[in-house]
């Protein structure tokens, strides 16, 4: 028993796994038609811009930051990207790039602050949150912008499998966060984003170069908040520029419940994935059994405190 | 008399810290194959003097050699590719990683071909037997490499930091209060482990508080006082008190017996 | 010598009494705060303010809070506008209960607050309440919607705001009266749901999760056939989720608010109708109450409906609407 535990991950890293799946097995019990293709498949596409920003706040969070202004960036960056297409006639790619552009912007400034000047993670993204809100109100002057380009869209696009329709923003968003997943895994960086967030005199000491280590997490970030951006954009059709509101703390959520410590240096990435959906399972489960949202914010706040509390006690556990 | 054949030697090294004066002109010197314990009271400068001699503080004035060369050190990571390795006094470890990968850290092994050269990606499996090698060559009783650090005792964190230590360095190991914080055993299980460090042959720099530790292990004893080297001791005809009271001041090194000096 | 420094402190002193009777008996002075400074529904109401003070000669200071919600943001407002001399207080309040206290400071000095668009809680709390009967606005595409299904078995799905808002109950309880199903009344914070309700969802007035919503309705309720929208963000994204299932066609979406872009969406075939909203004249109304209170001490009082009109781009026999032109002449946001 003793070395079959020693081969499973640690609860923390498995609790949101085992989660998702008593979710889904209690919906699918409960009412009829929520185990079908179609309705899965939906509920991916629901939750690929949160999942999606999700990447870039694990990173953080794994370094021992956090990001309070991923959502505000992703807004800016699909209001840039649309507006650059509409008003510009610029091409797609081009428009596009201009988004990503501005939101790994802000990644680097983001990084840099908490570098260079050193100041709290917390401090630094809850002053670009701001600027980048009011960017975004100003520059879109409020007003949500239609007339982009189909291609621009085309993540949103579905394809069928098995019964139900795929966007191929959800497969998009699988495939980054393997990637993720591995290079994490398999090379010396990877290693060293959990490291400095473990212990980052000790990185200091054996000689990575930690503040580059930290602004390279910033910037990736920012990378994928532009991502997100575009699946957005692809999503609702639109530039919005309210969007982002709630994606600040939807992706934290996201990033706690699939066992990422806040305290940084432990968790696993895949794990916000099933963070991500498990939130999405809930909001629409609950609707498909006519239960009051109330009751969706009530167990996601009860889940949370349970993923934190069971990364405490297995961490004490180890002593 | 000292031979010439000295692994490391410093003469003259001055480090000034504003109006401080960390170290006035202090001389080192380090022999092959032993453990060269540098004790010294607060402020007698022997933290500066490991600073210098590990890249981690450079030097106003004065010379360092390693091996007959003269070197001057930036950085810690220069001291480190030249073969001296040191174990700090919190460790360096990162808790949640195995000892495996915090042996490896910051020289992780890649792989042969195109997935380690252009990819970065890691070597796992040789990283995990080179670790296993390693630590039983140095008899360092661990069952698992692949258990994480924080499960480990005081005392065997300490023995992965010096058999990391021990596992690269090539010509010098340096070690701060490595059985500082440790009960009886543990000290005793770390102090075994370096005395296999030196049979290995790797010299060890040594600073200790711990006199019952240092006269275990150490074959000469440097005691720092006032930013100078006050005298270099021979911990088997000098007795721990009166080595406290050179450490001290309280008896001046023209007072030391010829014998109790090392040679 | 005496004298002639007599005669000249009492000119002096004349002539400061002369300025300060003249500045006293000047422009009364409106202060208007707004939840935030970029939403365009209170973009059109500080040109509605701005446009009135002009006309009645009044001065209008306006200032808003950072976000919605920042209610302190609106008490800093509040407090600099009255030291600055602002007479009367014109507020959409970000959070309805803890204003109340800087209200009650206001008016002990002397101030009249009227508020905006939203009651504070209590409303009596302010003096006047010049705001949408957002109620009636619901009974109104209420009745649209029953007369555009022209008798087909109704299936409604309604994406709400979010659970407990006093405008989201008005709104969605007013709707299903005004379709002749059992409904709650206005003063009922409780969402009703009668048989023909299939799905009730949360938009938060947002496009994004308005699409979330329609999409999860639609898993639960595919032959949905009226959508009731808290707002016209909400409607879109609704329209976006039918539209990405093929079912756009056959399901009739209605909505609240009367903005351009509403509005424009009504002309698309996107929205049915829309209940359109009159920030203009709450804000104009507000600063006629505050010169009329400057120059006679008369303050208003109760609550004063601003309006609400059908706009749709079908009329439907037996209920009143106006038409898309009609509702962009008098929109809210950037045409």
């Amino acid at each position: 028993m003793d070395s079959l535990k020693g081969k499973l991950p640690p609860i923390s890293q498995l609790g949101p796994f085992i989660a998702l799946f008593i979710a889904c097995v209690f919906f699918a019990l409960t009412t009829d038609r929520f185990f079908s293709a179609e309705n899965l498949s939906l509920i991916l596409q629901q939750v690929m811009v949160v999942g999606v920003i999700a990447i870039g706040q694990t990173l953080i969070i794994l370094t021992g930051g956090i990001d309070l202004s991923c959502g505000m960036v992703m807004a800016l960056g699909s209001i840039v990207m649309t507006k650059f297409a509409a008003d510009f006639g610029l091409p797609t790619v081009i428009a596009v790039l201009c988004g990503l552009g501005v939101t790994v912007l802000f990644g680097l400034i983001n990084g840099l602050l908490v570098t260079t000047i050193k100041l709290p993670p917390f401090i630094v993204t809850l002053g670009t949150f701001n600027v980048a809100f009011a960017i975004t109100q100003l520059y879109s002057q409020a007003q949500t912008v239609t007339d982009i380009p189909d291609a621009m869209t085309w993540l949103g696009n579905t394809f069928q499998l098995g019964g139900g329709a795929v966007s191929y923003g959800a497969v998009f968003m699988i495939i980054l966060y393997v990637l993720v997943w591995l290079w994490l895994r398999e090379t010396g960086a990877g290693r060293h984003v959990y490291a400095v967030g473990n212990n980052p005199e000790a990185t200091r000491l054996v000689g990575i170069p930690t503040e580059r280590v930290l602004l390279g997490v910033y910037v990736l970030a920012g990378l994928f908040y532009g991502i997100a951006s575009l699946l957005a954009v692809a999503r609702t059709g639109v530039g919005d520029p309210n969007a982002g509101q709630t994606e600040n703390l939807d992706a934290i959520t996201a990033v706690v419940l699939g066992g990422t410590s806040l305290f940084g240096g432990r968790g696993v990435i895949l794990g916000s994935l099933a963070g991500a959906v498990v939130v999405g399972v809930l909001r629409n489960g609950l609707t498909l059994m006519g239960v009051s949202s109330v009751y969706q914010v009530l167990v996601t706040g009860i889940l949370v405190i349970l993923a934190v509390s069971v990364d405490q006690l297995s961490r004490k556990s180890t002593r | 008399m000292a031979t010439e054949n000295l692994v490391m030697k410093a003469t003259g090294l001055v480090k000034r810290f504003g109006k401080v004066t960390a170290l006035d002109g202090a001389d080192f010197e380090l022999r092959p194959g032993e453990i060269l314990a540098v004790i010294g009271d607060n402020g007698a400068g022997k933290s500066s003097l490991i600073k210098c001699l590990s890249g981690a503080s450079i030097p106003d004035e004065g010379h360092v050699w390693l091996d007959g060369k003269e070197i001057h050190f930036k950085t810690p990571m220069d001291a480190r590719r030249a073969g001296i390795e040191t174990v700090y006094q919190d460790l360096a470890v990162a808790p949640a990683m195995t000892i495996a990968e915090n042996l490896f850290l910051g020289r992780e092994t890649r792989r042969q071909g195109f997935l380690g050269k252009y990819l970065g990606a890691l070597d796992k499996k040789k990283m995990l037997e080179e670790s296993v090698a390693r630590m039983q060559e140095l008899k360092v009783g661990i069952r698992s490499m692949t258990q994480a650090v924080e499960t480990l005792s005081g005392g065997q964190r300490q023995c992965v930091a010096v058999g990391r230590a021990a596992a690269f360095a090539q010509h010098v190991v340096i070690m701060d209060e490595p059985t500082a914080a440790l009960g009886v055993k543990e000290g005793n299980m770390v102090l075994e482990l370096i005395r296999r460090v030196r049979d290995r042959g790797l010299p060890v720099v040594l600073i200790s508080h711990n006199m019952p530790h240092v006269f275990e292990v150490a074959d000469r004893i440097h005691v720092a006082r006032l930013g100078r080297r006050a005298a270099v001791l021979n911990p088997k005809k000098i007795s721990m008190s009166d080595t406290v009271a050179v450490m001290t001041g309280a008896m001046p090194p023209e007072s030391i017996p010829a014998e109790c000096l090392a040679h | 010598m005496l004298r002639n420094s007599a005669t000249l402190t009492a000119a002096v002193a004349l002539t400061i009494g002369a300025a300060a009777t003249a500045f006293a008996a000047g422009e009364p002075v409106v202060g208007l705060i707004t939840k935030t400074e970029t939403n365009p529904f209170f973009v059109k109401m500080k040109e509605g303010a701005a446009a009135a003070a002009k006309a009645k000669g009044a001065k209008l200071l306006s200032g808003a809070g950072k976000a919605d919600g920042d209610n302190a943001g609106q008490v800093t407002a509040m407090e600099n506008m009255i030291a600055a001399g602002a007479k009367t207080i014109l507020i959409t309040p970000s959070d309805s209960k803890a204003i109340i206290p800087a209200i009650k400071k206001a008016q002990e000095k002397g101030v009249m607050v009227i508020a905006l668009d939203s009651p504070t809680d209590p409303a009596e709390a302010t003096d006047a309440l010049f705001a949408t009967n957002n109620y009636t606005a619901g009974v109104l595409i209420g009745e649209y919607a029953k007369a555009a299904l022209a008798g087909k078995p109704a299936k409604i799905v309604t994406l709400d705001l979010f659970p407990g808002h006093p405008v989201g109950a008005q709104r969605h309880n007013g709707f299903l009266k005004g379709f002749g199903l059992p409904s709650n009344e206005a003063k009922n914070n409780e969402l009703a749901k009668p048989a023909e309700v299939v799905c009730m969802a949360d938009s938060f007035g947002d496009r994004a999760k308005g699409q979330t919503a329609m999409e999860n309705c639609l898993q639960k309720a595919p032959d949905v056939n009226l959508v009731y929208t808290i707002n016209e963000p909400a409607a879109a994204g609704a329209y976006n989720a039918l539209k990405k299932a093929g079912k756009e066609k056959g399901v009739i979406i209605v909505s609240v608010d009367g903005g351009c872009e509403g509005v424009e969406n009504v002309g698309k075939g996107i929205i049915a109708a829309t209940s359109q909203q009159y920030p203009l004249k709450m804000a104009s109304m507000g600063v006629e109450a505050g010169v009329e209170y400057a120059k006679t001490g008369k303050k208003a009082s109760g609550y004063t409906d601003t309006g609400v009109t059908l706009i749709a781009a079908k009329p439907v026999a037996g209920v009143e609407s106006k038409d898309v032109k009609t509702g962009m002449d008098l929109c809210w946001g950037k045409k």
